[in-house]
């Protein structure tokens, strides 16, 4: 039995439908990550397996049980909040503790839980501090601190990195994912940035308008998006508009528009003739001044037409055909070279026949 | 800092300066100075210094300080007042807090209203208002006559409402709940919901969301309030003088007694710095506890 399921979910403010009927489960032990661009309801479901919302229609349960009746201060579960909501008239230790005394733990196990949880979260010498006296990333793990000390069932963190530089994000999530290992502890994360989710999951939801568009993990939803949505939040991606020509077998063509024939894998149910898009990441496309046409590429000739130097690579955006652009990526490993190719160049660039795939919707 | 910017600062920081000496050190001053002097034959005071033989002498005493200590009854006064100001203060926040909570967590259109309706009393004037309390706890009043129905209906003796240390502490009541409400409501207003919703979440009752977040976070505003009832109720006179009985008279109705009947300037002048002194202690004492309560958090 999964420890978390949400059936058939409905949340509506007035006649706006904030979660449109999301089903999912999550697996004990799983770090499950609900990913998906602002607005589109992460929060709103969030508090729904928090107790702070109740569903219009369809059940959340928990180990099995209808949390329904269960009022937040009754479930397993805790909340690490975006703002991380610490109480800033207690210090760290205090703040750490304040699970523990609610649940009438003895003062003397409360001491000794609340030295493990700073241990684990490296802030063993802040305890006497108040929380304005920490840094944003020490806040962020004394709220981590706090949500875990009483083993609640299931974690949840919402954008709980989102006020953080670049650089303590990174260090951060590195820290989350040994953290949720060391615990076992079941974490629904919820993040609008896809690195983020890429990087820390076991398997990712992406949602939009309140629906869940695809739920899998973290290489088949970057690698194999089910659709044009998931295919453009999800990092950079080529999205080739075209019909299906033929299917034969386990690969069909494709006729991209403005361009020519390709070939890709065969997608389950698409007939020839039914229109759609072909989904390409600019990493997949290999680029150069000249290339071979191999039997299982995709092979075009074209002309540079704009370049953005990102520092560790370059991004080509290419003129294939009429008004088709195609974006593809080198990798900047000669020292002091920014770009191997300047606009108005003509290149040839050319991919595996199942590096792409064919979105119908 | 260059010279400018310090001439600047300088510069500013006189307008608060003047103002205090002239409002405050000053009149402390001439009140400190007059409980050293001799009254005067008919009120007022009697002349600081003479000139006798070309060479001044100082008409000075310590008499006024003395008769403060020769009698117990003024101490008793003081102490007494202070009950009631005290008595005032925890009536106050007791029903000022649910109020200002009220207000603070309604929706914002509503709160501005809700603001004015509780500063509306002080539009009207003050006497007017307490008069307005004599006849609702006279004895001729509907409320009077139903609690004395009530009273009787248990088996007791009636009682007598106005004229008791009761309807003086209704009366400072009902004058000084704004001050209250007033700073409760400005803190109450500035609290992060999402604490509560964070204390809720990691298992936190209702009473215990109160107890732990709420009230602590809001103590600042309780003691200002505090302070905002506490000091003018030790001071007051006309509510005792209208609303109390012979029994019920305050360290105010005793200064002005003294200033305005008696017309004994300088020892209405040492109890006023009685007054003021204790005022100063209570809030030294009051800040003590409030430091050594948030160190222990
Ligand atoms: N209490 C509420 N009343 C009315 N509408 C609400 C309420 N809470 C959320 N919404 C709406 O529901 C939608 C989803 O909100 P939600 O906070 O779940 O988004 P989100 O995915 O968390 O976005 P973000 O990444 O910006 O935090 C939004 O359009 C929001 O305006
Ligand atoms: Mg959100």
């Amino acid at each position: 039995m999964a420890l978390l399921e949400i059936r058939n979910v409905v949340k509506r403010f007035g006649d706006f439908t904030a979660v449109n009927d999301v089903s999912l489960s999550v697996e004990a032990g799983e770090f499950f990550t609900l990913l998906g661009p602002s607005g589109c309801g992460k929060t709103t479901l969030l508090r729904m397996l928090a107790g702070f919302e109740q569903p219009d229609s369809g059940a959340i349960l928990l180990d099995g049980l209808d949390m329904s009746r269960v009022p937040p201060e009754k479930r397993p579960v805790h909340t690490v909040f975006q703002s991380y909501a610490l109480f800033p008239h207690m210090t760290v230790r205090e703040n750490i503790a304040f699970p523990l005394k609610m649940a009438g733990w003895d003062r003397k196990k409360i001491d000794s839980q609340v030295d493990e949880l700073l241990e684990d979260v490296r802030l063993t010498q802040f305890g006497q501090r108040y929380p304005h006296e920490m840094s944003g990333g020490q806040r962020q793990r004394v709220a981590i601190a706090r949500a875990l000390v009483d083993r609640p069932r299931l974690l949840l963190l919402d954008e709980p990195l989102s006020a953080l530089d670049a650089k303590l994000r990174e260090q951060m999530q590195i820290e989350l994912i040994n953290l949720q290992k060391e615990v076992g502890i079941t974490f629904v994360y919820v993040t609008h940035d896809q690195g983020e989710a890429l990087a820390l999951s076991h398997r990712i939801a992406v949602m939009s308008h309140g629906q869940v568009e695809q739920l899998d993990i973290p290489e088949r939803i970057y690698s194999h998006p089910k659709n044009r949505f998931v295919a453009d939040f999800i990092g950079q991606c080529n999205v080739l508009e075209g019909t299906v020509k033929a299917v034969e077998g386990a690969t069909m063509v494709v006729s991209i528009k403005g361009c020519g024939d390709v070939k890709c894998s065969t997608v389950p149910g698409v007939v020839s003739g039914q229109a759609g898009w072909l989904a390409l990441r600019p990493e997949k496309i290999k680029l150069d001044k000249e290339l071979p046409d191999l039997p299982d590429e995709a092979y075009f000739k074209g002309r540079v037409h704009d370049c953005l130097y990102m520092g560790d690579v370059t991004i080509y955006i290419v003129e294939v055909g009429e008004g088709v652009l195609v974006e593809a990526m080198l990798p900047n490993n000669i020292p002091g070279v920014a770009k191997f190719f300047d606009d108005h160049d003509l290149v040839e660039i050319a991919w595996r026949f199942d590096a792409g795939s064919f979105l119908t919707e | 800092m260059t010279l400018q910017q310090r001439i600047g600062k300088w510069v500013l920081s006189w307008p608060p300066l003047v103002y205090m000496v002239l409002f405050f050190l000053v009149p402390t001053l001439i009140m400190v100075v007059a409980a050293f002097r001799y009254p005067g034959d008919y009120g007022g005071l009697a002349p600081m210094y003479s000139v006798e033989d070309g060479k001044v002498v100082w008409d000075l005493t310590l008499e006024n300080f003395q008769r403060l200590t020769e009698d117990a009854l003024y101490f008793d006064l003081f102490i007494k007042s202070a009950g009631y100001a005290l008595a005032t203060t925890l009536a106050c926040i007791l029903m000022a807090y649910p109020l200002a909570w009220l207000i603070a967590r309604s929706p914002k259109r509503y709160r501005d209203l809700m603001l004015l309706l509780v500063i509306l009393p002080f539009w009207s004037n003050f006497l007017i208002r307490i008069y307005a309390w004599m006849i609702i706890l006279g004895p001729q009043s509907a409320f009077t006559r139903a609690v004395n129905w009530l009273v009787t209906g248990l088996g007791f003796e009636p009682i007598q409402l106005l004229f008791t240390p009761f309807a003086v502490i209704v009366g400072m009541v009902y004058v000084h709940l704004p001050f209250m409400v007033l700073p409760l409501y400005a803190n109450l207003e500035k609290h992060d919901m999402a604490l509560l919703d964070a204390a809720q979440d990691l298992g936190a009752n209702a009473w215990q969301r109160f107890w732990r977040v709420t009230w602590p976070l809001s103590l600042p505003g309780v003691f200002a309030g505090s302070a905002l009832v506490f000091i003018p109720a030790l001071g007051m006179f006309a509510i005792p003088d209208i609303l109390g009985g012979t029994d019920s008279i305050m360290i105010g109705n005793l200064i002005k007694q003294q200033i305005l009947d008696t017309r004994d300037w300088p020892f209405g002048s040492v109890l006023s710095i009685m007054l003021t002194g204790g005022v100063l202690l209570i809030a030294a004492l009051g800040a003590a506890v409030a430091r050594g309560g948030r160190k222990r958090g």
